[in-house]
């Protein structure tokens, strides 16, 4: 024993915060700090986009329409004489909310659920279970049709649309991860330590879960944004002229034919590396949960 | 007829290259039985791994040559290697369990190497798959050809496992640590197995393991190992009866044998005198007539069946017995994390029973009975530090908060011998003595009068598990705690408690004065719990 401890403590004292530690994910993987430099970029849009833009995105100019990109109109116009750049840029607030926000509800409800089903199993988790199982019996995207035709056409039931879809997703992960550590040395320990059921699972069981929590909540931010923009690509959702990505993406689609490119092919392109970013974030945003990655 | 010279591995990691084995030379004759003995880390493993050439990826063979029958493995063919593995060279991984392939029926997974190695054909593969099995002894062979290794018992399982290393006779086995976390009297018969086959082949091994007295007992030869080195080679005998490297001398010191006492396994420079216990008459905590019924498939199943004993103050009991008799089932009644299905227990003549266990995290008496799990890793959760961890039951249920808990966080430190810098370390920062230290300082945090000591310190090496009894030795003159020690090592137990349970079944066969039990064990199960122990040479005194 001296000796292992003894080694041990002559070793430096590291001083490892939060913030150093996040540093120091971004340094060993370029890849995550491209995306997370990517996920400043789409968030710098969000924030200050309507600030910056050159141009009104919701002002027509009917003797410019259709202009191909030029020095002017990076992206060019579309038919109405709008500034399709403006357009995109200002369509990021709109599209992040909507994913941010529907990740968020879907991960909080889904956590809660699958700790519960997880923690305490029985019927609990049998009607859970079966319950998930229904939602997951139909086509995502069309259910999400379904739900925001039922409810109406706005950003709020985009969101609880999105968010419905995706519960699944936390509450089985978040089940199986509670349930392998449900009676772990630790779990048991805080009870001994004077925790009830809920602490024990809320405060020393559910963290342990977050690691694959993240990966899936970068995955599912992308798939948001493909989901509710794909609502307001089928007519769904979001209305015009409100400046969106799916929607622009359907109304540009009718001028392809005719040569007008980059009616859709702009929007579509932001739409892309906004998944591109959020898939590529999950790695980076497991290493700084996992306390593991702190040596 | 093998020969290892200069022998060193390097592998790369995140952090630059690691050395775990520096240089080492050594062989083994025909038949001959060599015992490789080091604690976690040594390189002993790395060796065998070498050897065989399944080292993990980022591993190479820096320097050295392996000769095996005037092959020169280290530039053999990954083809012929293949045929080496297994044919000529075998191998038994330390959990038999998780070598065996859950899915498949023992018996095919035997005739899987027989059919690889050509040693039989499709006609015969049953019949000779049936005969290893023999071999190893296993009771019924024809029915068992057809269990699914989830359907066996550990023991059972590493038979198997031998079954499949022998059927292809080879010339040389090498065990990892083969018995490490099988019972006592399994470990004792696996080992007679491994020894007799081997005799009876003229088959060398090379037995990898932490525990010097097994190695003493089963080997004609040991090389002791230390940071990738050989810090010495000899006869059991000899190497515990004077050993030349200091150590050797430690390991020596901190094997448990029969009439060392608990101070006697620290090196010479440590011992200080041991502080008495002062035992009461008046017991803390008594059992009376537990009961724990499962339900299960065929019907309810009895782990625990009725049993009363009592724990004075100041006393240590012991709680001894092999898995599956129900001594975890009892100590995590008696800890309050299981509902007895019927009994009392009584602590300090109030029955705590009455309380669900789902609700006695409030109870007042929660903090005077607290355990020190059996693995010191699985009961630290990986997201808090130390410091965070040895604070949770204070900041709970001491009422400590800011200043004044940080202070009692770096005084139990200090008390457990953990030094104040790592305390802000997460667990996988922390080495296993060190582990256990911090869980030790987080079940004595309020000063509890009944501390649970489930097998404190099986997942540890020797020299820390001399370590860490003799700190549990200190803390109970100290603080006056009454022990609940859960163990299937008599020996250790032996050194520590002051009266013995012995349980089997799921019932108390024998109790009595710790030194009565040993000594003179009334029931044949006692008797064979002690003789199953490994007997290593005495040594001299130190």
């Amino acid at each position: 024993m001296a000796k292992d401890t003894l080694t041990a403590a002559e070793a430096p004292p590291r001083r490892d915060g939060t913030l150093a530690h996040i540093g120091h994910v971004l340094r060993e993987n370029p890849v995550t700090m491209l995306a997370f430099a990517m996920l400043g970029f789409f968030l710098g849009c969000a924030l200050l986009g309507p600030v910056l833009v050159p141009y009104d995105p919701l002002a027509t100019e009917a003797a410019r329409a259709l202009e191909p990109p030029s020095f002017e109109h990076w992206f060019g116009t579309d038919n109405l004489g709008r500034d399709v750049f403006s357009r995109v840029i200002v369509a990021t607030r709109l599209d992040l909310t909507i994913s941010v926000a529907a990740v968020a509800l879907s991960f909080a409800f889904g956590s809660v659920l699958g700790g519960m089903a997880g923690y305490w199993g029985g019927w609990i988790d049998a009607v859970l279970n079966r319950c998930l199982d229904t939602i997951m019996a139909f086509p995502l995207f069309v259910l999400a049709m379904g739900v925001v035709a039922a409810l109406g056409n706005t950003v709020e039931n985009i969101i609880y649309a999105t968010a419905i879809i995706n519960i699944p997703f936390y509450a089985r992960l978040v089940r199986a991860e509670v349930n392998i550590r449900r009676n772990a040395g630790f779990a048991r320990a805080a009870r001994l330590a004077g925790n009830g059921d809920l602490r024990v699972l809320a405060v020393h069981i559910f963290p342990n879960a977050l690691p694959p929590m993240m990966v899936q909540v970068s995955l599912n931010l992308g798939w948001a944004i493909l989901n509710a923009a794909g609502l307001s690509f089928i007519g769904l959702g979001v209305r015009p002229p409100t400046p969106e990505w799916g929607i622009m993406v359907a109304e540009g689609a009718n001028f392809i034919v005719s040569g007008e490119w980059w009616l859709a092919v702009f929007p579509g392109l932001w739409l892309m590396l906004a998944v591109f970013t959020f898939n590529l974030l999950g790695d980076g945003l497991r290493d700084i949960v996992d306390p593991r990655k702190r040596t | 007829m093998l020969q290892i010279e200069d022998l060193s591995v390097a592998f790369r990691t995140r952090k630059g290259e690691v050395n775990p084995v520096r240089g080492i030379s050594f062989e083994v004759a025909r038949g001959e039985q060599l015992g490789i003995v080091g604690e976690s880390g040594s390189g002993k493993s790395v060796t065998s791994y070498a050897l065989m050439r399944i080292l993990d990826a980022g591993g190479e063979i820096r320097t050295g040559t392996i000769s095996y029958g005037g092959i020169d493995l280290r530039r053999a063919a990954e083809r012929d290697m293949r045929s080496i593995r297994g044919r000529e060279i075998s191998m038994i991984f330390q959990n038999p369990r998780a070598a065996l392939n859950p899915i498949r029926k023992v018996g095919h997974q035997i005739e899987d190497v027989l059919l690889q190695h050509a040693q039989a054909t499709r006609q015969d593969a049953r019949a000779k798959a049936i005969e290893a099995l023999e071999a190893v002894r296993i009771a019924d062979p024809q029915a068992r050809y057809d269990a699914y290794p989830f359907e066996l018992s550990g023991g059972m399982c590493q038979r198997v496992v031998i079954a499949i290393a022998l059927a292809c006779s080879p010339r040389l086995l090498i065990a990892d640590e083969p018995t490490t976390g099988l019972d006592i009297t399994t470990q004792k018969s696996v080992m007679d197995l491994i020894r007799e086959l081997a005799r009876a082949r003229e088959m060398g091994s090379i037995l990898i393991t932490h525990d010097l007295g097994l190695a003493a007992q089963y080997c004609d030869r040991i090389v002791v190992m230390k940071d990738g080195r050989i810090v010495e080679t000899g006869a059991p005998q000899r190497l515990f009866t004077e050993p030349e490297h200091p150590y050797t001398r430690r390991l020596v010191d901190a094997t448990p044998v029969v009439g060392a006492s608990i101070r006697s396994l620290l090196p010479a420079e440590a011992r200080t005198p041991e502080p008495a216990h002062r035992v009461q008459d008046h017991p803390v905590l008594e059992a009376v007539d537990l009961v724990k019924t499962y339900p299960s498939k065929s019907g309810p199943v009895q782990a625990v069946k009725g049993i009363s004993f009592a724990i004075r103050a100041g006393q240590s009991l012991g709680l001894v017995g092999e898995s599956g008799c129900g001594k975890s089932t009892t100590s995590e009644m008696i800890v309050r994390l299981l509902d007895p299905s019927s009994g009392k227990i009584l602590f300090d003549g109030q029955d705590i029973a009455a309380v669900p266990a789902a609700r006695f995290a409030w109870h007042p008496l929660r903090r005077e009975i607290q355990m020190v799990f059996q693995d010191a890793t699985d009961s630290l959760n990986p997201r808090d530090t130390g410091a965070s961890a040895i604070a949770e039951p204070l900041a709970r249920m001491g009422g400590l908060g800011g200043r004044a808990l940080k202070a009692r966080v770096a005084e139990l430190a200090d008390l457990v011998g953990l030094p104040q810098p790592l305390l802000s370390r997460y667990p996988h920062q922390l080495s296993g003595g060190q582990k256990a230290r911090v869980g030790i300082a987080r079940a004595i945090a309020l000063e509890p009068k009944l501390l649970i000591l489930d097998e404190p310190t099986a997942a540890l090496d020797v020299s820390i598990q001399a370590v860490v009894l003799n700190l549990l030795v200190d803390l109970r003159a100290r603080l006056g705690m009454s022990y609940l020690f859960v163990s299937h090592d008599l020996n250790v137990v032996r050194l520590l408690c002051d009266e013995v349970i012995v349980m089997k079944g799921g019932e108390i066969i024998e109790r009595g004065p710790t030194a009565q039990v040993m000594s003179a064990p009334a029931h044949p199960y006692t008797r064979a719990l002690i003789e199953a122990a490994p007997q290593p040479p005495v040594k001299t005194p130190a």
